[in-house]
């Protein structure tokens, strides 16, 4: 009797697992999608603070280190958004994100959000050449779009 | 007793008590003249209407830049005690606010009550506009004047039971108390600061937590709350937890960055762009009024 019980114990057990494998398999997590999307904007956040810094005056103007991190702000601004957002990978699907499900509602418009972030890292380079001074002034509308979408596709933090 | 007399005793009792109950929940509007004297500047104006955020609501959903300018309403706020659909704040005389004057005008932001003598719901955050200097509210009244018009109508509020009977609300704004200050009295500029964010900004509706019949919970003032309108958390701005500086606030204030150069997510971001339109000055006194907080866990 013990023998039956305990057998049966572990037939519902493997079982068990190995439905909630197949379930953790079957639905994908995104995790390299999410990986590569922060690891992009932590790219920029860095590359932003290097001027950001400067034009609050928190730390020296250094004319090369500014040229390299505003022609790194262009570069990341060219990359395709496309491969990194697939559909399901919002936070009321997935854990580790606070990408809104209403990006797939309308994602030209997020995408056009994105290449707004191009558009403003264009005159970046010609303008943080030539002294402290110039940063802020190129650094705010390149603010202004990261905000632009973040008020609509991004959650709090949790 | 006879039984007769106890059933008309019964009746008076229960009679005046409808009625003491009625006369709780009854709208009252501001004592009549107190607008009199007070012209109001729509230059003045614009920056009352950007410091008290009323386009971040208001505005017609994800409309930027001069579009939001039109206070067409439609946005739906999902909160726990149901959904609230904007309305339209323009100068539409129909669909909008185009026949008000200030009197009604001033009843609606500092009191929550309608032209027709309604409570508003208290997503309208006129308990925090009830601290507005009568100048401000004609200034912003002034300013609002000048603003498109547009003819979209209302949506109708989605809300759970009991939440849909709207006389109860008379009963909530008494027990909500009168509106008073919260942060530490100080310099003329933490308490422009005081102003500016309790009065005007209103960060306490979404930085402090609510009790169970969404009152603010007053003693974790700006200690981070549960998000009133979906997933996540405001975060907790007090000094000892939010460890920024009074340049980085004023700078984040600026330009949504924060200190690592992240930049603002959600309701922030429109948040952010209101401040964006202040002085520099009166983005220092926020500042300033923050770090005087008292530090919260």
């Amino acid at each position: 009797m013990f023998l039956l019980n305990a057998k049966l114990v572990g037939t519902a057990t493997i079982l068990a697992i190995s439905l909630t494998a197949g379930s953790a398999f079957a639905q994908d997590d995104y995790e390299n999608q999410l990986k590569a999307r922060k690891g992009q904007f932590n790219l920029l956040a860095l590359n932003v603070g290097v001027l950001g810094g400067m034009a609050r005056g928190n730390v020296d103007y250094d004319a090369a280190l500014a040229q390299a991190a505003a022609e790194n702000i262009v570069a990341i601004a060219a990359i395709n958004q496309m491969p990194l957002w697939p559909e399901g990978s919002d936070e009321m699907s997935i854990d580790d994100t606070r990408a809104k499900p209403e990006i797939w509602d309308n994602f030209s418009d997020f995408a056009s959000k994105w290449a707004a972030v191009g558009t403003a890292a264009e005159g970046l380079p010609a303008a943080v050449g030539s002294g402290a001074e110039g940063i802020g002034p190129a650094l705010g509308p390149l603010g202004g779009t990261c905000k632009d979408c973040h008020d609509t596709y991004r959650a709090p933090r949790n | 007793m006879h039984a007769g007399n106890k059933l008309v005793v019964a009746v008076i009792f229960f009679a005046a008590a409808a009625l003491f109950t009625w006369q709780l929940m009854r709208p009252a509007p501001q004592e009549p003249g107190r607008f009199n004297d007070i012209g109001g500047d729509p230059v003045a104006g614009e920056a009352v209407f950007w410091a008290a955020g009323c386009a971040s609501c208001h505005k017609a959903p994800g409309a930027e830049g001069e579009d939001a300018l039109v206070l067409t309403g439609g946005q739906r706020l999902e909160t726990p005690f149901g959904t609230f659909v904007v309305p339209n704040i323009s100068t539409d005389p129909d669909a909008g606010i185009g026949r008000w004057n200030l009197e009604m005008f001033a009843d609606a932001v500092t009191l929550g009550v309608s032209p027709r003598g309604e409570h508003y719901y208290p997503a309208f955050p006129y308990t925090s506009y009830a601290l507005m200097t009568d100048t401000d509210v004609a200034d912003l009244f002034a300013y609002m004047t000048t603003l498109p018009a547009s003819k979209a109508e209302n949506g109708v509020h989605e809300l759970k039971f009991p939440y849909t009977f709207r006389p109860g609300l008379g009963l909530w704004k008494r027990v909500n108390g009168d509106p008073r200050f919260q942060g530490p009295k100080g310099t003329p500029e933490v308490e422009r600061g005081r102003y500016l964010a309790e009065a005007l900004a209103h960060c306490a509706e979404c930085h402090t937590p609510r009790d169970f019949m969404g009152r603010l919970e007053k003693d974790v003032w700006m200690a981070g709350a549960p998000n009133p309108t979906g997933t996540g958390r405001i975060p907790n701005i007090t000094p000892g937890t939010l460890r920024w500086t009074r340049g980085d606030i004023a700078y984040y204030l600026e330009t949504g960055f924060t200190p690592d150069f992240d930049s603002a997510g959600g309701h922030m971001a429109s948040v952010i762009t209101n401040m964006q339109k202040l002085t520099a000055e009166d983005r220092e006194a926020i500042a300033a009024y923050l770090m005087q907080l008292p530090s919260l866990p």
